[in-house]
């Protein structure tokens, strides 16, 4: 147990600091912060995956978490029938044509020698294919997105219920990281990550301009919940007398019935949307819980052993008989999935799908800064790194806004200087993260939790 | 005619368009380049860097206009170049001192080094942020064209005309101008073959008596030239907005890796391929192939490739092309 002491002191600290903010700010602000940690953990998770069991670097975590969002979208939302019944034939018909063209490219590659004809005939067939792409897809599209405008317009989901995303988004994000990792992962480690970043970005750009498939940058709003919404709970009696007799002993000092009911009324639209983000934060505890269970066990296991001989040494492990090339695709795979998991575990939160909101520098660059903070290869490090760094990201502003309070106090409240900080205060989280980043990137490079490895 | 308008429309839309932009790519191509080389690194922070330096010039080009400093038909900007560099080579410098040297004296793999470069790209927005705040800001002033379209068509008497903006022509002559004594300088001074060596073989450098730390001193000193140089070109040619930098470093990695990364005649290349790759096939040729075919066959579409708004999706599938069939690059890379 003394091995664990100081991860279980990081922890009891993170937590404190989480119920301060409920103290100090408000219980549906502490709670709000506790689930985006808890996603963020998530993410971490996965990308500790590659980078700490694998050393793989990966920088296209912002693309993954957007396919995962756009899961949600695909599984959860009612079909839009009007649209599919004017355009679905075309958007079926030019999907056909890229598999056709997938297929006829390897069999080229496969059949023939390599040739300056083969390489032409490709580039031929591909520039071709995407012509007819255009020409069988562009009335489709346009029929589809003339669909109610204003609301649809675009193919809808499959109407299944929002938890199914979950496993969905995570698929997708893996087959993506499959192709990803076909063409990329034999490059160099910097290469990787500028190729990841930018692959991520295609992928990013491609949801946010088709708008056919999930509204593109118009969002798509009131997605479905696992959990109750907080009108409906407002008028379910168990709830009701739930509150109430929880408050039983603050309502009886209240003298007049109609000023109970009034008290009791705004007691039960708080605590409304406090239990639903409970239900929320119970349900990706228990996601993180599990990951963090498997994960741990994989580590551990001679799977895990073996992932880590091929992180240190690479080519030691290819003469032991460990076939690299196949280990890294399938560890970049399963990190992908559970960045995707997180992603569509966070549009189900939101309740909304935002693609203007990927953006690298809070979905790569951020998460990043999480695994390296809070300890690489080692999953309890990865987690507290989640949840440290989230916590600065979000109260940095109100942090920096206290300070620059404290130091500029002798300075009139008109003073250019002070009221520029006081405006730029939101920008402090950059700065805040950024030379945490590098103070321990060299004063504790190996995390605040660092790796730990059990000798068998 | 007919012909003669059709290459004028190509020519205003794409090709003008793609040679200033291109340069713009490519000096923040051939920045990170030498970084590539020299330090032997992925530099993150490059768009924030651009943008830190072309911040200096936005700032004291306010303040010149502000004391009635200026160059007439010129852009006040240019002006204020020399005094931005300068900010940006000592910021760099305090940079490579307090957090890039500790790790260059360790030998630490590139990949810490390309994480480090991440913390600082995040300092740098941070500071740009607090400093000048996001907003988008314009500081052209001087002659907005050199040729407008509609002189040109008077001119020649043509149904197109020519649209020059002094910001393209500006861009283009600046660039070639500071390539030129770039490649002169690696290629012909005593000090830029140092540099090559250096790059080429460190060991072997430090035993030929070359002194590491002059090395990445110039080093430093022409990335802090490249980068203010090509963030001010950016800015004045479009805006200035933090965060449109920092996308913008992508296309210029884009090119850099097309070109060869470390091969700085690579990266000056690649910044065209990729603006020419990204105006050429996002381009709409309903007007150049209208005034081509006769008036029955016209074409009733946009007849384009693919819609703007996957101009960035170009360059990076270019990579991605590049990546798959020639890592190395289009020239080889990897030593100046």
């Amino acid at each position: 147990m003394r091995n664990y002491e100081n991860v279980i002191y990081a922890y009891i600290i993170m937590l404190l600091l989480i119920i301060c903010v409920g103290l100090f700010q408000s219980w549906s602000i502490a709670l709000t912060i506790l689930n985006y940690c808890l996603i963020s953990a998530v993410m971490t998770i996965g990308a500790n995956i590659q980078w700490g069991y694998a050393g793989l670097i990966n920088f296209g975590i912002m693309g993954y978490t957007a396919l995962g969002g756009l899961a949600v979208v695909l599984v959860s939302v009612d079909p839009v029938k009007k649209a599919w019944q004017v355009g679905g034939l075309n958007i079926l018909g030019s999907i056909w044509i890229i598999v056709a063209i997938v297929f006829i490219t390897r069999f080229i590659l496969k059949r023939f020698e390599k040739s300056l004809i083969r390489n032409y005939s490709i580039a031929f067939l591909i520039i071709a294919g995407v012509i007819l792409i255009r020409v069988t897809a562009t009335p489709g599209i346009e029929a589809i997105e003339s669909v109610d405008p204003a609301v649809s317009g675009f193919l809808g989901g499959m109407g299944l219920p929002v938890l199914m995303s979950w496993i969905i988004g995570a698929f997708l994000a893996g087959a993506l990281a499959f192709i990803v990792g076909k063409i990329a992962l034999g490059l160099r480690a910097d290469y990787l990550a500028i190729a990841t970043l930018l692959i991520a970005e295609i992928i990013v750009s491609i949801i946010k301009h088709e708008e056919w498939l999930a509204r593109g940058v118009k969002n798509v709003i009131g997605l479905k919940r696992p959990a109750p919404y907080e009108v409906e709970l407002q008028k379910t009696q168990w709830f009701r007398d739930f509150i109430e007799k929880i408050y039983s002993n603050k309502l009886e000092l209240i003298n007049t019935i109609a000023q109970k009911k009034i008290i009791l009324n705004q007691l039960i639209i708080d605590a409304s949307s406090i239990f639903v983000k409970l239900c929320f934060t119970s349900l990706f505890l228990s996601v993180v819980i599990i990951l963090l269970i498997v994960t741990q066990k994989a580590l551990y296991s001679p799977w895990g052993r073996k992932m880590r001989a091929i992180r240190d040494n690479e080519e030691a492990a290819s003469a032991m008989g460990k076939n690299i090339v196949k280990e890294h695709l399938f560890i970049f795979i399963l990190g992908s999935a559970i960045v995707g998991l997180a992603g569509a575990m966070m549009v189900t939160n939101d309740g909304l799908f935002t693609p203007g909101s990927y953006r690298p520098m809070r979905y790569t660059f951020v998460i990043w800064v999480m695994v390296i903070v809070g300890g690489t290869g080692n999953n309890f490090g990865a987690i507290l790194g989640g949840f440290v760094v989230w916590f600065l990201w979000v109260e940095a502003a109100p942090i920096s806004l206290f300070l620059i309070d404290l130091f500029t106090a002798h300075l009139p409240e008109t003073n250019m200087i002070r009221s520029h900080l006081v405006e730029s205060a939101p920008y402090f989280r950059f700065l805040l993260i950024g030379i945490g980043l590098l103070l321990i990137m060299r004063y504790r490079p190996q995390g605040i939790i660092p790796e730990k490895i059990i000798k068998q | 005619m007919d012909f003669l308008n059709a290459i004028i429309v190509l020519f205003n839309f794409t090709v003008i368009p793609a040679l200033a932009y291109g340069s713009q790519l490519a000096l923040g191509a051939i920045f990170v380049t030498l970084i590539y080389a020299v330090l032997r690194f992925a530099n993150f922070a490059t768009g924030d860097m651009m943008s830190f330096g072309t911040m200096f010039a936005v700032i004291l080009t306010y303040y010149f206009q502000s004391l009635g400093f200026g160059l007439g038909v010129l852009p006040t900007a240019l002006l204020t170049i020399p005094f931005a560099i300068l900010m940006m080579i000592l910021y760099m410098l305090i940079i490579d001192k307090f957090v890039f040297s500790y790790y260059r004296v360790k030998k630490s793999p590139p990949v810490q080094f390309a994480m480090v470069s991440v913390g600082v790209m995040f300092v740098t927005q941070a500071l740009i942020r607090i400093i000048i705040g996001p907003s988008d800001r314009r500081f052209l002033d001087g002659e907005k064209f050199i040729i407008k379209a509609t002189e040109f068509k008077e001119m020649t008497g043509l149904a197109e005309g020519i649209t020059l903006k002094s910001t393209q022509a500006i861009t283009i002559i600046v660039t070639l101008i500071v390539v030129s004594i770039m490649f002169w300088f690696l290629n012909r001074t005593k000090t830029g073959t140092s540099m090559r060596a250096y790059s080429d073989n460190e060991d072997l450098a430090l035993l030929s008596g070359i002194d590491p730390k002059r090395v990445v001193l110039i080093t430093w000193v022409i990335a802090g030239i490249l980068a203010t140089i090509g963030g001010v070109l950016y800015g004045l040619d479009k805006s200035y907005r933090p965060f449109v930098y920092f996308n913008n470093m992508l296309p210029i990695f884009a090119a850099a890796i097309v070109g060869g990364i470390g091969n700085p005649y690579g990266a000056f290349f690649g910044g065209y391929v990729i603006a020419f790759a990204e105006i050429l096939l996002t381009y709409s040729y309903k007007k150049f192939v209208a005034y081509l075919l006769p008036s029955s066959l016209e074409p009733n579409s946009l007849m384009q490739l693919l819609s703007t708004d996957y101009k960035f999706v170009v360059s990076f599938s270019i990579l991605v092309i590049v990546l798959l069939i020639r890592p190395s690059g289009i020239f080889k890379g990897k030593t100046i």
